[in-house]
């Protein structure tokens, strides 16, 4: 299967809201896809403030993966995105197998689901009911349990952390294991001022991501990879793009400006990069 | 259907411009045009403000109120005490200024259906959003008794303007260098009674509104208090501004101040999670 975006720009998980209060600054249905925040089996209550702090060119959050749980966002949340013309996927975070195999079996009956995207590298709940997906082998094993349970049409987008070191192999893993992209990656591990585990978005991660990026296109240059990590404007869009990247998601820069992913998917499309080879 | 980004009562974020910039005391008073914004305000709904680009997140400000500026029709004015780097950036720049402005954002004060009694009590700068509340509550027939409080002269806002906008003012700073000397707690009760409010509006810190929740509880009047929680987006997208409310069944959960507040309902504030003593 190819995972086909109408447009590269997608929303970053954790950084649409549950999509309503972005589309009160934006027209949905022009960006190439919206993920949702992080969705477990039950409900997450979130953790402690302060969750997040400024720090030079970047934030430190430990939101603690706060969502309402599978059921509530299957009615309450799911329904409302699914009418906004705007391919949707949800991203799942599960403590066990069996709760993404349930995650994904349960998602892929949903009406309007564009497909789902694993998080296999939440930076700030280690140890805090999540299952451990440090190694590659687990982080496959995630991914075949939901392809396993996903209908076929449905993509199954596995996001990475930008482990420099691993993160090519950590690539190679999930597609095997039946993944039809890599998101590259997620905020970087670290910690609050009294030393929470946290994770650092922004302008200040921008450089790792897109390095992060270049290893995986370099050890495997047909992989459908979409980067994300620090991209606020077209440039970096660009800079990804043309690496090989098939999209780019926007996270931390929506919180600045909640216009930016609409932007960016404006400015790409008037903009369109000269094509060299055949699309993927 | 699609939420239509012109519908009235949805935000806007906007490229801005600083049209003036007076201080005032302690305070700096900000002119901003932003386009749209005025015409959506309501008391107790604010604006996020870029500052320094080397500052990620936004800075939330009160819309203190709408002034008509010869050329640019309906303009806000805020009201930003320096501090820290972002407002200390804000205050420092000149009119002319590129501003990004989010807004209005939150969930302003709810209005009474009745024409009963209310009283508003107001800290520092946070007496901005009070102003244009008392405008409101006037026009609906509701009688307005004022308390302003700050830490000395320098940092209350506006104490004449509120002679103007209510019958009873009480102003109270805590050195004593004008009006009673204490704080918000000192005198909330007595006010409470004097003005027989049905209501009471409190902006301030924590603590003053903690005061005046509880005072309200015990006199059997509503409170509805506006919390300042710090913003790392103002929009509701980060869930980076987590407040614990008690729902209508008795448990507690994580709200986000910026979107589900930035007014809540006194009673149902879980103070204590809030590291709130009392
Ligand atoms: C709804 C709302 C309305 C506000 N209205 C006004 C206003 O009208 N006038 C005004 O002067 N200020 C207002 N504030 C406070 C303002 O947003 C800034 O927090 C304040 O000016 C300090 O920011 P700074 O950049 O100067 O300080 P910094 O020290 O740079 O602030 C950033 C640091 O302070 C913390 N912080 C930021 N905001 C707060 C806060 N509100 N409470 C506690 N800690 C915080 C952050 O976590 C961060 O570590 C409002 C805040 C909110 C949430
Ligand atoms: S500050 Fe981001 S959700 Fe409230």
């Amino acid at each position: 299967m190819t995972l086909e975006l109408r447009n590269p720009v997608m929303v970053a998980s954790g950084c649409g809201g549950t999509g309503r209060e972005l589309a009160a600054f934006a027209d949905l249905a022009v960006l190439g896809g919206f993920v949702t925040r992080s969705i477990s089996v039950g409900a997450r209550p979130g953790g402690p403030q302060p969750r997040v702090l400024e720090t030079p060119s970047g934030l430190v959050h430990a939101v603690g993966l706060q969502n309402p749980g599978l059921d509530q966002f299957l009615a309450l949340e799911l329904p409302w995105l699914a009418q906004q013309r705007v391919a949707v996927f949800v991203s799942v975070v599960g403590r066990s197998l069996g709760e993404y195999a349930e995650l994904a079996r349960r998602i892929g009956l949903a009406p309007g689901v564009a497909g789902i995207e694993v998080n296999l590298s939440p930076p700030d709940v280690a140890g805090d009911g999540v299952f451990d997906v440090r190694e590659p082998f687990h982080a496959a094993s995630v991914v075949a349990a939901v392809r396993r349970e996903l209908p076929r049409g449905l993509p199954v987008l596995a996001k990475l952390r930008t482990d420099l070191l691993r993160v090519a192999e950590s690539a190679r893993s999930v597609l095997e294991a039946g993944a039809d992209a890599v998101v590259v990656g997620n905020a970087l591990p670290a910690a609050m001022p009294d030393g929470r585990p946290a994770g650092l978005s922004g302008l200040a991660i921008r450089p790792l991501a897109l390095r992060c990026v270049a290893e995986v296109l370099a050890a495997d240059p047909a992989a459908p990879v979409i980067a994300c990590g620090g991209i606020a404007d077209t440039a970096d869009a660009r800079a990804a793009l043309d690496l090989g990247a098939v999209g780019v998601q926007v996270g931390a820069a929506l919180f600045r400006d909640p216009t930016t992913a609409a932007r960016l998917a404006a400015a790409l499309a008037h903009d369109p990069a000269p094509i060299e080879e055949e699309t993927r | 259907m699609r939420a239509t980004p012109t519908a009235p009562r949805e935000p806007l974020h906007v490229a801005g411009e600083l049209l003036d910039n007076r201080r005032i005391g302690a305070h700096h008073h900000l002119t901003v045009v932003a386009p749209g914004i005025p015409e959506r305000f309501r008391p107790g709904s604010f604006v996020a403000v870029s500052t320094d680009p080397q500052l990620l997140a936004p800075r939330a400000y009160w819309i203190h109120r709408l002034k008509t500026s010869g050329g640019y029709g309906a303009t806000l004015e805020l009201v930003v005490e320096p501090r820290g780097a972002g407002s200390s950036w804000l205050a420092a720049q000149p009119a002319g200024t590129r501003l990004a402005v989010s807004g209005p954002l939150g969930r302003p004060f709810a209005l009474p259906t009745e024409p009963v009694d209310c009283l508003l009590v107001g800290e520092g700068y946070a007496a901005a959003p009070l102003f244009p509340l008392a405008e409101r509550l006037r026009e609906r027939g509701c009688p307005v008794s004022l308390v302003v409080a700050a830490r000395d002269e320098a940092h209350l806002l506006s104490a004449l303007e509120a002679r103007r906008s209510a019958r009873a003012v009480t102003v109270v700073t805590a050195d004593g260098s004008v009006g009673r000397r204490g704080t918000v707690a000192d005198v909330v009760e007595d006010a409470l009674q004097r003005s027989g409010a049905a209501v009471v509006y409190a902006t301030g810190a924590l603590p003053t509104l903690h005061a005046v929740a509880a005072a309200a509880e015990h006199a059997g009047a509503w409170s509805q208090v506006a919390l300042e929680q710090p913003v790392a987006c103002g929009t509701g997208l980060c869930q980076g501004c987590a407040v614990p409310v008690v729902g209508e069944g008795g448990h507690t959960r994580q709200v986000r101040a910026c979107h589900d507040g930035p007014v809540f309902r006194g009673d149902r504030v879980a103070w204590a999670d809030l590291g709130v003593p009392g």
